[in-house]
């Protein structure tokens, strides 16, 4: 499935870009697609486990994947894909 | 409980609101006997102390124990050119008597601890959380939930911000949306990454605007979704938070008291303090400077390229420390190598990193060119 995979600032620069198509049939496809394609950008999606940080927060739309299976999130033609990395400035 | 009345100079002060259909005379009265409470008076606190206290919230607690920095005044519209050198609290006061006298005012010239933050908190109807650190906003996350009083949630980076509401009656933490915190020096703060002078003000502002929601019970409030604010792109836009069955605070409840925050988030120290140690070999930049005339040690620059155009030490091998890792091949093993920063603190880190890469030879240039500029090279300009 395509999808689309929305970063902020702060990991944008690694993919050089703040939206792209990514692809698969599960969240973790998705950031699986993302990382083979920018590597230091994976290492910031996953742990080396391959799995989610407890400080990032992944959205499939509007909702927080971590109540919907995390990365086995099953994904649909067209979905949005935003990483909300914590952030603690003020 | 009976609401306070108005006098006829407050009538006069605040008509804009009390001819508003959602707020008039009850709805100012709720704010006259709303008790807030500001964590920092920073970036996030100038523009929640301004608009809070102009719109009449009447008694505000402010904690903060930093000294104005020419550096704040770029964004912290609290403080004034003439009050660099003194505490913010100060200032604030000042600043907040000049808006609204009618407004009392409780300062904390403290950093906000486990011991400390549920004795301060216990006395306000809403806590604001305007800090710049991990460990604080964890600290201030849990003793909302285990007071049961909102926390007011914003936070930015660059040119972006987040804002929410935490910790209301049935509503999400802060721990629901993030279990954990990042590792230290993952995110840079704003004094090592930088920020937009107005993105404060946008996020201060909502958080303001959601403050004086809830003190008057009216609209939608963002306890529930997290608001994501994007200055380049213009965008706003928000997302679902859940409450987490399994959040140790508002969920198990296995957390019941204050925990110690540095060590929950790994940090050694609160913020973009420079003067942190991190127990790696240190040189002072006199020591170095004249090891260096000598030929006998190298400097590495970890900082970013744009750094580089501001102030610069001389003959340096210039590797940004996000690339250190990779780069590790153009450094020789054979040589004592110095890191350098701009405070100290990154460079700490890529001592670190070079250790466990096998480096013996590396230390860190203690308090970067900050100090650098004090006693090697006044010419160059601080930033
Ligand atoms: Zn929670």
């Amino acid at each position: 499935m395509p999808a689309t995979l929305f970063l902020p600032a702060i990991l944008a620069k690694l993919a050089d870009a703040k939206q792209f198509e990514v692809s698969g049939d599960t969240v973790g496809e998705l950031v699986s697609d993302a990382a083979t394609r920018f590597p230091a950008l994976g290492t910031r999606l996953r742990d080396p486990n391959g799995e989610p940080y407890a400080f990032v927060t992944f959205y499939l739309n509007d909702e927080d994947i971590r109540f919907h299976g995390g990365f086995g999130a099953k994904v649909s033609d067209g979905d949005e894909l935003t990483v909300v990395p914590a952030i603690a400035g003020g | 409980m009976e609401l306070p009345t108005l006098t006829h100079e407050e009538i006069l002060r605040y008509s804009r609101h009390l001819i508003l259909p959602d707020v008039g005379v009850e709805g100012q009265r709720k704010l006259k006997a709303a008790r807030v409470l500001l964590i920092g008076a920073g970036g996030l606190g100038s523009p929640l102390a301004l608009y809070l206290s102009a719109a009449g919230v009447g008694h505000i607690g402010l904690v903060d124990f930093d000294v104005v920095d020419v550096t704040n005044l770029q964004r912290q519209v609290l403080h004034g050119t003439s009050d660099v050198g003194t505490p913010k609290i100060a200032s604030a006061r000042k600043r907040i008597a000049e808006i609204n006298p009618h407004v009392e005012l409780t300062t904390y010239e403290t950093p906000l601890n486990s011991t400390n933050a549920l004795e301060i908190f216990k006395d306000y109807d809403i806590v604001v959380d305007g800090t710049d650190n991990f460990p604080t906003r964890y600290l201030v996350n849990d003793a909302c939930v285990l007071l049961g009083i909102p926390n007011v949630y914003g936070s930015i980076y660059r040119f972006e911000g987040q804002a929410s509401v935490f910790a209301t009656q049935d509503g999400p933490c802060y721990r629901c949306l993030y279990p954990e915190p990042p590792p230290p020096g993952l995110v840079p703060s704003c004094a090592e990454g930088g920020v937009l002078g107005v993105l404060p003000g946008l996020v201060g502002t909502l958080q303001a605007t959601e403050t004086i929601k809830l003190i008057l019970g009216i609209g939608e409030s963002l306890a529930g979704r997290l608001l994501l604010i994007d200055a380049l792109g213009a965008n706003f836009r928000t997302v679902k938070v859940r409450k987490d069955p399994n959040c140790p605070v508002c969920g198990t409840h296995e957390i019941t008291t204050l925990i110690d925050y540095e060590q929950f988030c790994g940090s050694p120290h609160v913020g973009g303090d420079p003067k942190v140690s991190f127990n790696v070999p240190e040189i002072t930049p006199t020591d170095a400077a004249a090891r260096l005339a000598k030929g006998e040690i190298d400097i590495v620059d970890v900082r970013e390229p744009h750094e580089l155009q501001i102030a610069k030490y001389p003959k340096v091998t210039a590797i940004p420390l996000g690339q250190l890792v990779d780069r590790i091949a153009e450094l020789p093993l054979d040589r004592d190598l110095v890191l350098a920063c701009r405070s100290g603190v990154r460079s700490a880190k890529a001592v670190q990193q070079l250790q466990a890469a096998g480096f013996t030879r590396v230390s860190n240039l203690a308090g970067g060119i900050l100090r650098w500029i004090d006693e090697v090279d006044p010419s160059q300009p601080k930033y």
